[in-house]
């Protein structure tokens, strides 16, 4: 029997973040890397900076120090994911609004806050996704739901119609919405309706690299339960690479590969997600599991 | 017992050395594991051996990454090199657990409204197998081991205890891993099942897999053991400090 083949490039490097609003708020000196096709688990309590620390990591807010920086040579080959309602010319759109500059695709690494604003969205929208806690901050609510799946398929150059709307329906399936309901717009959706119409949006362009927070924080526990399967089937059968914040141990254990524990914006511990949850060696840690109601 | 073809081992384990501190407990540590050693083949089923509840299942957790190794190695072999887990690194467990190392634990961790079919057939799913294929060879399982047709669409959050071991074997063995660990697979079988699971631990074997399992069934544990593991040394005189461990930290 041959050895198996462990190894993993790194997708995202993270040396040093630190954000801070104030003494112990915000996050703190943090490193780690993330490998492709890891779903890595951020938990701890509300105010331990697991939040901030994502907007850092998600382009979203610059950090007082340290650096973010994403290996785009990393994982499959460009070429090899071109199979999904991506043709040629948007792929060639997508290179262009990264830089305007062909050098600029064959770059290895990317520092996320040094490559300029119009580059940092841009990876944003091509080759990142983001699922907010709140659906409305990730939907734009007054547009149908086609029209929320098609934005980043336009946004990678798309515009032939009929192609958009196909999309849009196969996605509403996958996700499970009734894909009759393509052209309501997300308002008239329940809450976990509208998650899995938010995960749709962002999953769409097939991301490399997934941010989630709290993707079943303000949903039911049956509808979390639902949304919980979908995410897993979803994470697997697209190869996904994830930052997951939750407080929900319960949901670190379903979805995440490892887990970093984070407390007063410091990580006081990481590990194998099974390991932290049944071998806590933190005193924290262990607190936080011991703290958890099992009905 | 199986004809070997090849005599190196498939797991070493050298000097192994677990203990617990509770900071809750006012710093309380508790010495759950020392020096223990053990030697693996291929096609072998050893089957540790001691006082019920001296912690048995630690090692086990420890095989499969649950519990952090303090101090020893834990060596696998392949033909083409070695691998050291107590040096592996935490994103490659991931890969480690798909492909080699596969467990069967007491009890089955439900994933809400999962169907206890698509639960069997997750692991080869995981691989990137066919997903007719992977469903096909679950249901064959789990007829195998006599679950009602009717329960395989249902999630198995509402199945008997008996029902969900069942579900929970089937998983642990669809994948053929080389290194299987077998946690009490049969503690809550009637004896028809019972035979199944001896059977299905029989086929592994011809495979060349390799088992380290608890058993509490003597008769069970006459019919798998081509060895057993005495662990009242390494494990013993520790007074159940692992189940009161682990009640204190859930």
């Amino acid at each position: 029997m041959k050895k198996p083949v462990l190894e993993r490039p790194v997708l995202l490097d993270v040396q040093g973040i630190t954000r801070l609003y104030g003494p112990a708020k915000g996050c703190e000196a943090i490193d780690f890397q993330l490998h492709a096709g890891e779903v890595l688990g951020i938990v701890g309590e509300s105010g331990s900076g697991k939040s901030t620390l994502l907007r850092v990591l998600a382009g979203l807010e610059a950090p007082d120090a340290g650096r973010v920086v994403y290996r785009r040579s990393s994982g499959e080959p460009e070429a090899a994911r071109s199979d999904v309602h991506e043709p040629d010319t948007a792929r060639r759109g997508g290179t262009q609004a990264l830089g305007g500059d062909p050098q600029a695709n064959a770059e290895a690494e990317l520092d996320l806050y040094a490559i300029g604003e119009a580059r940092r969205r841009a990876l944003l929208r091509l080759e990142w996704g983001l699922v907010h806690q709140n659906p409305r901050d990730g939907l734009r609510m007054g547009v149908s739901a086609g029209a929320n799946i098609g934005e980043r398929l336009m946004a990678q150059g798309q515009r032939h119609y009929g192609q958009l709307r196909a999309t849009g329906q196969a996605w509403m399936g996958q996700v499970e919405l009734d894909p009759g309901r393509i052209d309501d717009a997300p308002r008239t959706f329940s809450g976990g309706m509208q998650q899995r119409l938010q995960i749709a949006r962002t999953l769409v362009t097939r991301p490399r690299l997934v941010f989630m927070d709290e993707p079943t924080g303000g949903l039911d526990v049956s509808v979390q339960a639902r949304l919980l399967d979908m995410l897993r089937t979803l994470v697997r059968s697209l190869g996904l690479s994830v930052v997951l914040v939750t407080h929900d141990l319960a949901v670190a254990r379903l979805l995440a590969h490892r887990l970093m524990v984070m407390r007063r914006g410091q990580v006081v511990e990481t590990g194998l997600t099974d390991q932290i949850l049944d071998d806590p060696q933190h005193e924290y840690t262990q607190l936080l599991v011991s703290s958890v109601l099992t009905p | 017992m199986h004809s070997m073809t090849n005599t190196r081992p498939r797991l070493t384990v050298n000097g192994l050395y677990k203990q617990f501190l509770l900071h809750g407990q006012g710093g309380l540590e508790i010495d759950v594991m020392r020096d223990l050693s053990l030697t693996l083949q291929a096609g072998e089923c050893l089957v540790l051996a001691g006082r019920s509840g001296i912690g048995k299942s630690t090692l086990l957790k420890m095989l499969y990454g649950d519990y952090r190794i303090d101090q020893g190695r834990i060596r696998l072999h392949f033909d083409d090199g070695d691998l050291d887990l107590e040096a592996l690194p935490t994103y490659a467990w991931h890969g480690l657990r798909r492909d080699v190392i596969g467990y069967v634990s007491q009890f089955l961790r439900v994933v809400p409204r999962v169907a206890a079919v698509d639960v069997v057939m997750e692991p080869l799913l995981a691989r990137g197998a066919d997903e007719a294929e992977s469903r096909r060879r679950a249901e064959t399982l789990l007829a195998r081991l006599n679950l009602p047709e009717r329960l395989w669409r249902l999630p198995p959050g509402t199945f008997s205890g008996g029902e969900q071991q069942r579900v929970n074997i089937a998983r642990g063995f669809i994948g053929e891993h080389p290194l299987l660990l077998l946690d009490e697979p049969t503690a809550s079988l009637d004896a028809a099942n019972r035979d199944v699971v001896i059977a299905l631990i029989g086929e592994a074997k011809a495979r060349g897999t390799a088992m380290l399992g608890i058993f509490h069934d003597e008769d069970v544990r006459e019919r798998v053991a081509d060895r057993l593991l005495p662990l009242d040394g390494s494990l013993g005189g520790l007074s159940n400090a692992s189940q009161t461990c682990r009640e204190s930290l859930s």
